[in-house]
């Protein structure tokens, strides 16, 4: 077994008692690489099945791209898709984009406290609200490509989440199963103990468990994963000529892309290994982390 | 082009040791000092402390978490990347308050290594023994210790050697792997930790970095018994999907197609017919360490929960189980009360049977007065699960071998098995698994009839006294089962009596009445039928023992009792004076609840 067969196997593991103890399941989808691989290995778990819906947050700010790569993707794989979105904020323009266009003057503390705002309603509100049931829930009739209302408003009692630890300070201390409160929030100070495999599986009524399977994978061993296993990324991780790129995928105003020439897979694990990126941050271009900006949208749900 | 993927050995060590001896100081500033810190990272914690008026310190690059930062103790076990020239590591730094112990355990838990930090200055104190303890029962046999801060001694060669002795004595107590290497450091400084310290020349072994290169990853588990834990049996129709698949992980020993199989604690057996997977190469072998799936030849009804071996080197088979563990739970683990017990993948109830000591973890040596098992607590007890499991002893088998207990909600303890205790009916079992392992079959499989027969086969057995109504009762159960279409069978016990009985003495043993009768009955069931049973000769305190000799198949209890005094736990209780049709109206929706019928 080399090192990437370790971590797969122990995801798959992960992934398997997940299914096995959550009657009501859900994997999160930010079309990202990690959420993409995380979705590659459900596959390799259920032996080419996905059985649990995947549940993506649109904030309506996310890239194009994005978008039809999902779409693309979930009928190619026949996947449950479900998306949620704040619909109520989206209208009444009480977004980042909104504000400052409202306020191009903006200091950058007032930039920056806003970028917090409009994440804690259009991701962390909505992800809240689409996974308790509270919030519209949208599936993709694979038929015919469009979303429909979908009538199933229960909540899900076990959300697969693909954070790695490396990402962030907040992140390591994860545990493989963490439990969340009712209102949905992470108490950091007070988790359960895990021992070898054996996870948090009981749960009270009302609260729900976030299940972690990718906790131990870097950045580089996402790329290695996809390199090996030739798993479809959207284009935005590559250059396609003007000499930049996204190393990590958000909403388009909040997003900055790095400066590079990678234009494939091999090239961006060069970048990792030894190239330029090897010691700069991951989410260096995200706009919303800060000073324990993360942390604290983490405590209030966002994944 | 870009170079190769080069394969890396990728080892997680964790750091633990006693509140404020320095784990955190040792980690960031072995990442200070091998340039393994991203861009930034220190310039921006840098900034925060002068910022917030605080004395730069290289703990505050991994207490990244506000209420770590603002106490200055580590309260979660966080985890960080790390490599040498040698290999990849996943440094995780454990906590090292009393409090949060759990997230110790949590962040030791994962590791295959571990450095524990003993400050000079202070000296071994109740952590250090603690988290020696727990090294030891979480099975972390690779241990290094560092003897930090050791500029506040003025790098005493003497005052090294004291700490070394002193902790080496304590290890031996409790029959723990004494550390190979013990290394004299100044985190601080980063004197030995990735960099010689021209301070203590008397010292001459390797650094810490070098200590760490020097682990060993353990391989896996190939040579050992086959070992597999159920997890789950899929059978996902989508899209045409045909299999019945067997999913779980191996965790030791190897099996290939062809391979018989047996899986415990049901007896039930089969053959490999195929290994599955989704995008990799078809196999004819596959071994420890993967999470795989197999479809069996004849298919046979199992559940999670059970092992899956060889014949030759099944794991064991017990209600009972001695056991070393710690506990955490915010309330005691009590006497008479069930938890759930977690093993493998086996999940049942349990409670305690006897607690044989309970031990103070930080002292180790002071027996506790107690009659239930406290936070923090460390215990040797026997455990009783309700129904037999399968499981290992710790030196045989790791992962069979250990298990956690829940109490509602939470994961309240955990620990291993040190010793497989005898229970009343442990010999009927092993002539059950004898039996059943060495099974002739026909070619008609218990699937086959299940299908034909639209039923699972049961025992439905009547107890109680002479002449109370059990023979009448049974009679109108099995016709109306019959009437239904069912497949049974009446079993009276006064018909075993005359027959398969008659070379018994009338002093012959309760116990071998009890034995033939399980036989009889046990081979009724492998002809797939709904076996109603009525008989003088075996009371309610026999079930158990026939129940061993049946293994997994279901079986109710209904007791007739005119005299209402009888209180042992039973499925269902009658008087005697009920209609008949009340009875069979019972007995029916007892059957339809317990899912024996659909």
């Amino acid at each position: 077994m080399d090192h990437l067969d370790v971590l797969e196997q122990q995801s798959v593991y992960i992934l398997r008692e997940a299914y096995r103890h959550f009657e009501r399941l859900g994997m999160l989808w930010s079309i990202g690489k990690d959420s993409t691989v995380l979705l590659w290995l459900a596959r390799k778990a259920f032996f080419g099945h996905v059985p649990f819906p995947l549940v993506h947050i649109d904030t309506s700010f996310k890239l194009p791209e994005m978008i039809a790569y999902r779409d693309r993707l979930a009928r190619e794989y026949q996947l449950t898709m479900i998306v949620g979105q704040d619909e109520a904020t989206l209208a009444a323009k009480n977004t980042f984009p909104d504000k400052f266009k409202a306020n191009p003057a903006m200091t950058d503390a007032e930039q920056a406290a806003a970028r917090t705002a409009c994440c804690s309603l259009l991701k962390a509100g909505a992800l809240s609200a689409t996974l308790n049931g509270t919030g519209v829930r949208r599936r993709l009739n694979l038929q015919t490509g469009v979303y429909e209302i979908e009538n199933d408003r229960q909540p899900y009692h076990g959300v697969i989440v693909g954070a790695r630890a490396d990402e962030e300070g907040s992140r390591s201390k994860e545990r493989y199963f963490s439990p969340r409160t009712k209102e949905n929030t992470w108490d950091v100070g007070d988790q359960p103990p895990e021992f070898w495999n054996q996870f948090k599986t009981d749960y009270a009524p009302g609260t729900h468990v976030r299940i972690h399977p990718l906790l131990d994978w870097t950045e580089l061993n996402i790329w290695e994963y996809i390199k090996r296993e030739q798993i479809p990324t959207v284009s935005l991780y590559y250059d396609q000529g003007a000499g930049t790129r996204y190393r990590s995928l958000g909403c388009g105003p909040c997003q900055t892309p790095i400066q590079s020439t990678a234009t494939n897979v091999d090239d961006i694990i060069a970048e990792l290994k030894s190239g330029k990126l090897r010691n700069i941050a991951e989410r260096s271009g995200r706009k919303q982390d800060g000073k324990h900006g993360l942390e604290e949208l983490r405590r209030q749900g966002y994944m | 082009m870009s170079e190769a993927v080069v394969d890396r050995d990728q080892m997680n060590i964790v750091i633990v040791g006693h509140v404020d001896h320095g784990k955190s100081t040792v980690v960031g500033r072995l990442f200070a000092d091998t340039g393994a810190l991203p861009q930034g990272k220190l310039d921006s914690v840098r900034a925060e402390c002068a910022r917030t008026g605080k004395v730069f310190e290289y703990a505050f690059l991994l207490d990244a978490l506000s209420d770590e930062q603002d106490q200055g103790i580590t309260i979660d076990t966080a985890r960080c990347f790390f490599k040498t020239a040698s290999r990849d590591y996943i440094i995780i730094d454990a906590p090292g308050h009393i409090e949060f112990l759990k997230n110790m355990i949590s962040g030791a838990a994962r590791a295959e290594a571990a450095a524990l930090i003993i400050d000079a200055k202070e000296g071994v104190r109740e952590n250090s023994r603690r988290h020696g303890y727990i090294l030891a029962m979480l099975g972390i046999r690779q241990v290094t210790v560092c003897v930090n801060k050791m500029d506040l001694v003025n790098y005493s060669q003497e005052h090294f050697d004291r700490i070394e002795r002193e902790y080496r004595e304590f290890l031996a107590g409790i029959g723990a792997v004494s550390p190979k290497q013990f290394i004299p450091i100044a985190a601080l400084n980063g004197e030995n930790l990735a960099n010689r310290a021209a301070s203590m020349p008397w010292y001459q072994g390797p650094t810490f970095l070098e200590t760490m290169d020097g682990f060993i990853k353990a391989p896996p588990k190939v040579d050992q018994p086959l070992r597999l834990p159920v997890q789950q049996i899929y059978k996902f129709t989508a899209q045409g999907d045909d299999r019945r698949i067997i999913a779980g992980r191996i965790e030791a020993g190897r099996v290939n197609i062809g391979d018989k199989v047996v899986f415990s604690p049901s007896n039930k057996s089969s053959t490999i017919r195929s290994i599955e997977g989704f995008n990799t190469q078809p196999r004819t072998s596959i071994d420890a360490g993967w999470s795989t799936g197999f479809t069996l030849s004849e298919e046979i009804y199992i559940t999670r929960g059970e092992v899956m071996s060889h014949v030759e080197h099944a794991p064991l088979v017990s209600t009972r189980l001695r056991a070393n563990l710690i506990w955490l739970g915010k309330k005691p683990f009590l006497p008479n009360r069930d938890y759930k017990l977690k093993l493998g993948t086996a999940a049942v109830p349990v409670r305690i049977h006897r607690l044989l000591k309970v031990i103070d973890a930080s002292e180790l040596n002071s027996q506790l007065q107690k009659d239930h098992v406290g936070r923090n607590d460390v215990a040797d007890v026997i455990l009783e699960t309700r129904v037999p499991i399968a499981f290992d002893l710790i030196a045989d088998s790791e992962s069979t071998g250990r298990f956690v207990i829940v109490d509602g909600y939470d994961v309240a303890g955990g620990g291993i098995v040190v010793e497989s205790v005898r229970d009343d009916q442990d010999e009927l079992r092993s002539e059950a698994r004898l039996r059943d392992f060495n099974w002739v079959k026909g070619s008609v499989g218990l699937d086959a009839r299940a299908a034909r027969f639209g039923q699972r086969p049961a025992l439905i057995m009547f107890v109680g006294k002479a002449n109370v109504g059990k023979h009448r009762y049974a009679m109108a159960v099995e016709r109306a089962l019959f009437d239904h279409g069912r497949a049974t069978y009446l079993l009276d016990g006064t018909n075993v009596l005359m027959g398969v009985d008659h070379d018994l003495t009338v002093d012959a043993t309760q116990a071998e009445l009890v034995r033939r009768f399980g036989e009889v009955a046990y081979l009724l069931l492998d002809a797939g039928l709904l076996v109603v049973s009525t008989t003088n000769a075996i009371g309610l305190a026999d079930h158990s023992a026939v129940q061993a000799l049946i293994g997994d198949t279901p079986s109710v209890v209904i007791e007739v009792d005119p005299r209402g005094v009888s209180v042992a736990p039973c499925d269902l209780r009658i008087r005697g004076d009920e209609p008949e049709s009340e009875v069979v109206a019972r007995v029916t929706a007892l059957l339809t609840s317990r899912a024996i019928l659909r």
